[in-house]
């Protein structure tokens, strides 16, 4: 079973990264506000079905891959 | 009779860079200074711990996330549970937020650039093992070399586990905050590098203050417990 993981920064929490790409972007010509800047974990996981593989996901999300003092996650099941 | 030397433990992960230094350091104020590699899943016999500084695990996910499941992390997390006085210097700070030993979070400076020098620190709490040589409210100055400094506390830190801030921003942290304890005071995370700063061939020996410190309470510890 296919699953990503969107790892973002809270928000609230400064994102200095985000602030660096909206301004190269602004140098660039583009009109944007806001950027946040986060990460794609692309896992393959041994799931009997699409909501075991979510419970199985969400746990890892807590237990190492986002830091939830600072970080949301959002986790997508491909089938 | 010549007081005891307290046994204090030094780190080594994969990627620790400042276990050498701190091994050093240690021993130049009196400690005897133990190596502990990151395989072991038991800690000799110790009177304190020193997570280095460094890059563990090549700071991949997150600084410390991998380091937090190291064999002798778990050790480590063991001896501050039962009381053990454990310190952890930058990285270090890092995996002790990450174990879930210090609240919060480290994140890259808001600047975006490493910063790499000698910085001003003002202790705010003299009451904790790792400050008892400091008085309330001196300024130390102490080295920084980081790109991920910049602490973000829980809603909510209490105030009084606010050990060290910056005279001057760094690196972005929130209220200045340069180091932190737990609640029971036995465990102290800081992003600055005392080891770097124990002669004043060095430029400084403010950090030696933190060292000695932490040797004092490791010594008392041992002669209690005699």
């Amino acid at each position: 079973m296919k699953a990503t993981v969107l790892v973002r920064p809270k928000q609230g929490i400064l994102d200095p990264q985000g602030e660096a790409v909206a301004s190269a972007l602004g140098h660039l010509g583009f009109n944007v506000a806001t950027a946040r800047v986060g990460k794609v974990i692309d896992l393959d996981v041994d799931a009997p079905d699409a909501a075991a593989a979510r419970t199985e996901v969400e746990r890892m999300c807590e237990q190492l891959l986002a830091n939830q003092l600072i970080e949301s996650f959002d986790v997508e099941i491909h089938g | 009779m010549a007081s005891p030397q307290p046994r204090i433990g030094v780190i080594t992960y994969p990627g620790s860079q400042d276990d050498g230094d701190a091994l050093w350091a240690l021993a130049a104020n009196d400690a005897e200074a133990v190596p502990v590699w990151h395989e072991e899943r038991t800690l000799p016999d110790l009177d304190a711990v020193v997570i280095p500084g460094g890059f563990s695990y090549g700071d991949y996910l997150r600084c410390g996330a991998i380091a937090r499941f190291s064999p002798v992390t778990a050790a480590v997390v063991d001896f501050a549970r039962e009381g053990g006085l454990v310190l952890g210097i930058c990285n270090g700070f890092q995996i002790l937020c990450e174990a879930g030993l210090l609240p919060g979070a480290l994140l890259r400076n808001a600047s975006l650039r490493f910063v790499c020098r000698d910085v001003e620190l003002r202790v705010e709490r003299n009451d904790t093992p790792f400050t008892s040589r400091c008085s309330e409210g001196q300024s130390l100055v102490i080295p920084v070399k980081h790109g991920d400094g910049r602490y973000v506390p829980p809603d909510g830190l209490e105030p009084a586990q606010i050990v060290l801030r910056y005279v001057d921003d760094v690196n972005g942290s929130v209220d200045a905050i340069a180091g932190v304890c737990n609640w029971a005071g036995n465990v102290m995370g800081l992003m600055p590098h005392p080891e770097h700063a124990v002669d004043p061939l060095l430029g400084s020996a403010d950090g030696a203050l933190i060292l000695a410190s932490l040797v004092d309470s490791a010594r008392n510890r041992l002669l209690t417990a005699v």
